[in-house]
């Protein structure tokens, strides 16, 4: 054995025994103040919710606290929530594709991409109550759009029945911050729309629509997917923006859950838990989702 | 008798000319490279071909019929992408079968054709795979069986198999002309690789800033460039250079050697002579009456082949020896005398300086 | 393919109208204060307000601590997890983005039950225990933002090869992450603290169920109370928003050039 194999396997048995040997014992120590962080002021608040909703007032197992979700209260605030979820992350979703593809394929020119996806930053992170003011502004019984419309057109949208502190009002003002999340997220997938599948199908034969059919549309259906199911789980999770447009009038759950937290007006804290048993069940339930149908794009796009 | 006529095609964006009036006629059946360094305009005429871009002038003719203007679906033209471009939502089989399928064919008929397919890629047992489950060297397979499919009338191969390992490069470029011959189609082959042009082609079309440079059958092409760009694009070139001292006879380094066809000149004028570097020798040869001294500058020792770099005044001359286990190579900064057949040296029409190194 | 841009010409102008018409309506309902002429009176009354510059010095104050926590636990962590654990890398990276699954309402429903005056940790007995639990639900709000922010920009450079060259000079693995892998990261970092301030300035439901005097509280107050002020303040949350996520972008964008510009 000559000295250079020498020095070569010390190397070899030097560099393993320090990563892995000596040192891993205390490694994780570096660890500890996220996974304590996470776990105190992540799972564990969450878990207590979760237990509690398991529990009656003296700590005993029951299921009546999930029974009591289905109170026709408590039933109607889950169905206003979700269908203003749907509805915004359903339309959210459609336009915002739509926005997306003119942006990246509609061979418009270079400088509407980035303005565009600068301002959807801003917009998809500009919720809350500024947002509902706004709207208020806008489509309030004395906002701009409201009055040019009565006095251009002569069409009054309050008596044709339009309310900004309704279902509608609320979903076209979810809308403002669904659509930029849905164009910021569905770009990257349109950018991995390859031009070779667009051309390979043409030079086979197809034509636009059945590449469409056949190609793009199959490929962008777990994006598109996963995009409306995370629009949704934000939707439903939305506080700030409906409690200051709509006050107390409109029941949703999150609404229904802050006056839970304020005043106990289910008077019964352990109904209060499984309400939010369910929200988190709820929204749990579309990310994962996402997570699945994103892995299922990601493996697609290689 | 002429299949695919390509008659005066130029191609400009904008201010820029990067296709300057192109013609090329192919026979039926026949392997045509288009070979040249990247922005020569050689995919950029694929792409005309195949109907993706529209040329500015000129006009595509195939079998006799006018495509100029012809949408991509309409051409019945077969193509391979060099990034496979196989669609990832479908399998083997289903995008082997896509163009038969747009063409509404029937299903049995599809299936048989698909197997058929799949048979000749020597892929058969992979039909229910996703292309994301392939190697690169498979899916550039299915991506060939996708393309011939539908019975094309002419293959276009875009840089197929510059995306692929060394090894399979070389094996896939085989079974794509064993292919090509069996079936007997037109294929036009883009490729900056003068190796892969020149083992598959019939003919092959040095392409330079948009125009063709030289059009010629491989063995042409090689051992009679008729340009600089052409000698130095295509193998390995030694350009020396040489004075002309009489009729047949010229001067490098103060050395006389003969040239073959090289006019009397009185006025001493400078020109390149070219010479590959397998013509070129360390010991005597009865046929290789030419010779050179030098001073060998370095030795690589590459195996069975053994490259010497040889100084001759202000020339290097680059050349090969089998490797000879009972004499080892010269010794760096030895003299030696190389010889080499009069009918080796080329001279070169004067034509854009490019030296071999740069070409590279 | 020039037909074919009409279609998207008309969805980027319908789109424009939706999203410029409110914005022009709050502005100009924010400076219809005095009846007949434009004025900034709205603004004026919103700045003379003591209560708008006491929150909002409260929320910008919160967030800033928000973003040095949250900056103080990700960077180490990741840096860590990368080098050391990348096995845990996945898991880190599910927990980072549970703050998107588990809605903010129920969160802060967990810290009150779990933080109140009866419990181990009585976080909410006192103002400043609060204060640290709005703080720490900030960060954690701001988890799936920071952490992807930062484990991007570790990404990019080579962190193994980094601290094995310190190592080789002699370097402590924290002085490693503080002189070398931090600065460069750092426009990562701020990108992501840039998005937290964003979130976190205007940020209602925490604030208001802890009964902290912060910025997003005070909104919703003035909003049931007054008529011009809110638009005002709105057109003022959007300019900040916007100055966020300009500096945020500028400073995304860099690492990314640098990183095509080595390969």
């Amino acid at each position: 054995m000559s000295a250079a194999d020498d020095a070569g396997a010390a190397v070899t048995v030097r560099g393993p025994a320090r990563w892995q040997g000596a040192r891993l014992s205390w490694g994780w120590l570096g660890t500890v103040p996220f996974f304590a962080f996470a776990i105190l002021f992540l799972i564990a608040p969450t878990a207590y919710l979760v237990v509690g909703a398991f529990q009656d007032a003296t700590g005993a197992f029951t299921l009546d606290n999930l029974a009591g979700l289905f109170s026709p209260d408590i039933v109607a605030a889950y169905r206003i929530s979700i269908e203003v979820s749907v509805a915004s992350a359903g339309l959210g979703a459609v336009i915002g594709f739509f926005l997306a593809y003119a942006i990246v394929h509609g061979g418009l020119p270079g400088w509407i991409r980035p303005t565009i996806v600068t301002f959807s930053g801003v917009a998809s992170n500009f919720a809350g109550i500024p947002l509902a003011f706004a709207f208020l502004a806008t489509l309030g019984r004395l906002g701009l759009v409201t009055l040019f419309l009565r006095d251009t057109f002569g069409i009054n949208i309050y008596r044709m029945g339009f309310n900004v502190v309704s279902f509608w009002g609320l979903t076209v003002t979810y809308m403002y911050f669904q659509i930029p999340l849905m164009v910021l997220i569905i770009v990257p997938a349109l950018d991995g729309l390859k031009r070779e599948w667009r051309e390979a199908a043409l030079i086979l034969g197809a034509t636009k629509r059945q590449y469409w059919t056949n190609v793009a549309l199959p490929v962008l259906l777990p994006s598109l997917l996963g995009c409306f199911l995370l629009l949704f789980a934000n939707a439903f999770g939305a506080v700030a923006t409906a409690y200051a447009l709509t006050g107390s009038s409109l029941n949703i759950v999150p609404i229904l859950l802050y006056a839970q937290i304020r005043g106990d007006v289910l008077y019964n804290p352990n109904l209060g838990y499984a309400l939010a048993f369910g929200m988190i069940l709820i929204t749990g339930c579309s990310n994962l989702l996402y997570i699945v149908l994103r892995m299922r794009a990601e493996r697609w796009q290689r | 008798m002429s299949f695919v006529e390509i008659e005066g095609v130029g191609k400009s964006f904008g201010p820029n000319a990067v296709l300057k009036d192109f013609n090329l006629t192919i026979a039926k059946g026949e392997f045509i490279s288009l070979l040249g360094p990247s922005g020569c305009g050689k995919t950029t005429m694929l792409r005309i071909i195949a109907g993706f871009e529209s040329a500015t002038t000129g006009r595509v003719r195939i079998g006799g019929e006018d495509v100029t203007r012809l949408p991509p679906n309409k051409r019945h033209i077969g193509m391979v992408f060099q990034a496979y471009a196989l669609f990832p939502n479908l399998s083997v089989f289903d995008n082997v079968a896509f163009g038969l399928k747009v063409a509404g064919q029937g299903k049995a008929e599809i299936a048989r054709r698909v197997m058929e397919l799949l048979e000749l890629i020597k892929l058969p047992d992979l039909a229910h795979r996703y292309p994301y489950q392939l190697s690169g060297g498979q899916q550039q397979r299915v991506a060939l069986a996708r393309a011939l499919a539908p019975s094309p009338r002419v293959l276009l191969l875009d840089e197929p198999l510059s995306a692929l390992d060394a090894k399979i490069r070389v094996s896939l470029r085989e079974e794509i002309r064993s292919l090509q011959r069996e079936l007997g189609i037109t294929t036009i082959f883009v490729t900056h690789d003068q190796e892969e042009a020149l083992s598959m082609s019939d003919r092959i079309v040095v392409m330079n800033a948009g125009c063709a440079e030289q059009i010629g059958t491989p063995f042409e092409i090689y051992n009679h460039p008729r340009s600089r760009f052409v000698a130095s694009f295509v193998g390995t070139l030694n350009a020396l250079d040489g004075v002309a001292v009489g009729e047949g006879v010229a001067a490098i380094d103060g050395q006389t050697v003969a040239v073959p066809g090289l006019a009397a000149s009185p006025s001493a004028e400078q020109f390149t002579l070219a010479l590959r570097p397998e013509s070129v020798s360390l010991s005597p040869r009865p046929e290789a009456t030419n010779r050179l001294n030098g001073t060998i500058e370095d030795v690589s020792f590459l195996g069975s082949v053994v490259r010497i770099r040889l100084r001759i005044g202000g020339s290097t001359l680059l050349f090969d020896t089998f490797n000879n286990p009972a004499s080892p190579p010269p010794p760096r900064g030895a003299n030696a005398t190389v010889h080499f057949a009069p009918g080796d040296l080329q001279v070169l029409e004067s034509g854009p300086v490019v030296l071999p190194e740069a070409a590279e | 393919m020039k037909g074919s841009r009409l279609g998207p010409t008309i969805v980027i102008l319908v789109a424009a109208a939706y999203f410029l018409l409110p914005l022009m309506a709050t502005f100009e309902f924010s400076l219809s204060m005095i009846r007949g002429v434009w004025s900034f009176e709205a603004y004026r009354v919103v700045f003379a307000d003591p209560e708008f510059r006491h929150t909002f010095t409260f929320s910008v104050v919160a967030a800033v601590a928000a973003i040095l926590l949250g900056a103080l636990l990700v960077v180490p962590t990741a840096y860590w997890v990368r080098l050391r654990f990348p096995r845990l890398r996945s898991v880190v990276e599910f927990i980072t983005l549970l703050p998107l699954v588990i809605p903010p309402i129920v969160l802060v429903f967990g810290y009150i039950r779990m933080y109140n005056s009866s419990s181990l940790v009585p976080l909410t007995a006192t103002a400043g225990g609060t204060n640290v639990l709005l703080v720490l639900g900030y960060v954690t709000l701001s988890l799936p933002y920071m952490y992807r922010a930062v484990d991007t920009g570790m990404g990019a450079i080579d962190i193994r090869t980094l601290t094995e060259a310190g190592e080789s000079l002699g370097a402590s693995r924290g002085r490693i992450l503080a002189t070398v892998i931090l600065p460069n990261v750092r426009a990562a970092v701020l990108s992501g603290a840039f998005l937290t301030f964003a979130i976190v300035i205007g940020e209602f439901v925490l604030a208001s169920l802890l009964n902290r005097p912060a910025f997003g509280p005070y909104l919703a107050l003035i909003g049931t109370n007054r008529a011009y002020e809110p638009s005002a303040l709105a057109m003022i949350a959007f300019a900040v928003t916007w100055a966020c996520m300009v500096l945020m972008q500028s400073l995304g964008a860099r690492p990314a050039h640098k990183a095509r510009q080595r390969r």
